[in-house]
C-alpha cells in the first residue's frame, strides 16, 4: 500500500480490544477463544459485533480460501481452542489445589519471622507483595529463595494473623479464604524431646 | 522475538538527554510519526525503560508501551502505538491463509504476500531490506505484525519464495500480553 495520504493533526485512534483475548476483535477468530470472544463482543460492543459476525462478513471470509485450506484452518483453530480450554481448566484446578502457606518460624527465643509461600500461583507478584507488606507492617520484608529453589516472602516479626487478614482484604478476589494455611513452626521445646 | 511470556522486570527512568536522542532517532526512522510526536512523546513526559529478554529495551510513558529497541537495531513501535497511528509506517499485506501462522509466531514467508490476497507496494514505493514495516491482513483493518524486512519488496515479487521477516512483534505475543502497571 502506498501511504500517500497526508494526515494533518490526526488524533490518535481509539481501538477497541477484545476483553477476552486482548486482540483487536477482528483477529479474535485466531486467538483460540473465538466463542467466548464472540459472546463478549456481543455483550459489550454490539455494533462491532454486527459488523464482524454478520452473515455477509462470514461468507466473505470463507470465499477467499480454497476448500482444503479452509479445512486445515478450521482443524487448526479447533485444536487451538481445545488447547486453550484445557489450559484454562488446568489453571483453575491448580489454583484450587494449591495453598498459600503462612509460616511462623522461630528465629530466636522470642523472635519470629513470617514466611509466605505460594502467592505466585494466584497471579500475585512476590516482589510487589513483599514491598507492600513491608510498608503495611513497618518491618523488613524481602523475597528470598529457599534452599528448595522456591521463592518465598520473609517478613520480620510474627504477623501471620494480620498478614492473612491483609491478604484477604486486598487480594481477596484472587484468593479463596480456604486456600490460606497458617502454620506455626516452633522449634522443638525441650519438653517435647523424648525423655531419656 | 517475544514468543514466550515476558517476566516482569526492572524499570528505570531514562535521562532526559537520552530521551531527546531517542525522540530524534524515532523521527529519523519514522518520518510518519512527525505530526504526532507531541502526542506520543511530550517533551515533558518522563520516559521509562524496561529491560526485556534478548537485550531488547522497551520504552514506555506512564505504563503505555511506545516502542522497543533491540540492542543492535532501530526502534520498532509497539503494535498498540501503530494501531493508534496506522498511517505512520509503511505497510504490506498478507493473505488470509497466512494469518494464523503469523499469529502463532511463524516467520513471514513470501507466498503470503505475493498471492492474490496479499499486497506489496508498487515499484515506485518499493521498500528496502531493513525497513520496519507493518503487516496487515486480507479482510482486516488492523496491523497484526511489525518487524524488519529481510529482503526488499521488489525482490519478494521477483523471487516469490523464502523468508521475508524473521522475527517480529505480532498480536498476542509475549510483548503484547506484557502488563505494566
Amino acid at each position: 500500500m502506498a501511504d500517500t495520504e497526508t494526515v494533518t493533526a490526526e488524533q490518535a485512534r481509539q481501538i477497541v480490544y477484545c476483553g477476552v483475548c486482548t486482540l483487536p476483535p477482528e483477529y479474535c477468530e485466531f486467538g483460540g477463544t473465538a466463542k467466548k470472544c464472540e459472546e463478549w463482543l456481543k455483550d459489550n460492543q454490539s455494533d462491532l459485533w454486527d459488523k464482524l459476525y454478520s452473515e455477509d462478513a462470514l461468507n466473505a471470509n470463507l470465499s477467499t480460501l480454497s476448500v482444503s485450506a479452509q479445512e486445515r484452518a478450521a482443524k487448526d483453530a479447533a485444536k487451538k481452542e481445545a488447547k486453550a480450554a484445557a489450559n484454562e481448566a488446568r489453571d483453575t484446578e491448580r489454583k484450587a489445589a494449591s495453598k498459600i502457606q503462612i509460616k511462623r518460624v522461630e528465629r530466636n527465643k522470642r523472635k519470629y519471622v513470617t514466611v509466605v509461600i505460594g502467592l505466585e500461583v494466584f497471579g500475585l507478584e512476590n516482589k510487589k507483595i513483599a514491598k507492600d507488606l513491608g510498608k503495611k507492617f513497618a518491618t523488613g520484608s524481602s523475597v528470598t529463595r529457599s534452599p528448595a529453589g522456591i521463592e518465598e516472602i520473609t517478613v520480620q516479626g510474627d504477623v501471620s494473623d494480620d498478614l492473612r487478614d491483609w491478604l484477604l482484604e486486598t487480594h481477596g478476589k484472587k484468593i479463596p479464604e480456604s486456600n490460606i494455611e497458617l502454620i506455626e513452626d516452633k522449634k522443638k521445646k525441650k519438653s517435647d524431646a523424648p525423655m531419656v | 522475538m517475544f514468543k514466550k511470556d515476558i517476566p516482569p522486570s526492572n524499570r528505570s527512568k531514562v535521562k532526559s538527554s537520552v530521551q531527546r536522542g531517542l525522540r530524534q532517532k524515532l523521527l529519523e526512522t519514522y518520518p510518519g510519526f512527525e505530526p504526532f510526536i507531541e502526542d506520543i512523546m511530550p517533551k515533558k513526559a518522563s520516559l521509562e525503560a524496561v529491560k526485556l529478554p534478548d537485550r531488547v529495551t522497551l520504552y514506555t510513558i506512564d505504563s503505555t508501551p511506545l516502542f522497543f529497541q533491540p540492542i543492535d537495531g532501530p526502534p520498532v513501535p509497539h503494535l498498540r502505538l501503530i494501531h493508534a497511528y496506522p498511517s505512520a509506517i509503511p505497510t504490506i499485506q498478507i493473505d488470509r491463509g497466512a494469518i494464523r501462522f503469523v499469529l502463532s509466531g511463524a516467520t513471514l514467508m513470501a507466498p503470503g504476500l505475493t498471492s492474490p490476497g496479499g499486497r506489496l507496494p508498487d515499484a515506485e514505493h518499493a521498500l528496502e531490506a531493513g525497513q520496519i514495516v507493518g503487516v496487515k491482513a486480507e479482510g482486516k483493518e488492523e496491523i497484526c505484525l511489525v518487524g524488519m524486512l529481510k529482503v526488499g519488496t521488489e525482490e519478494i515479487k521477483s523471487k516469490g519464495k523464502g523468508v521475508v521477516m524473521d522475527e517480529g512483534h505480532y498480536l498476542g505475543d509475549g510483548l503484547w500480553r506484557l502488563h505494566l502497571d
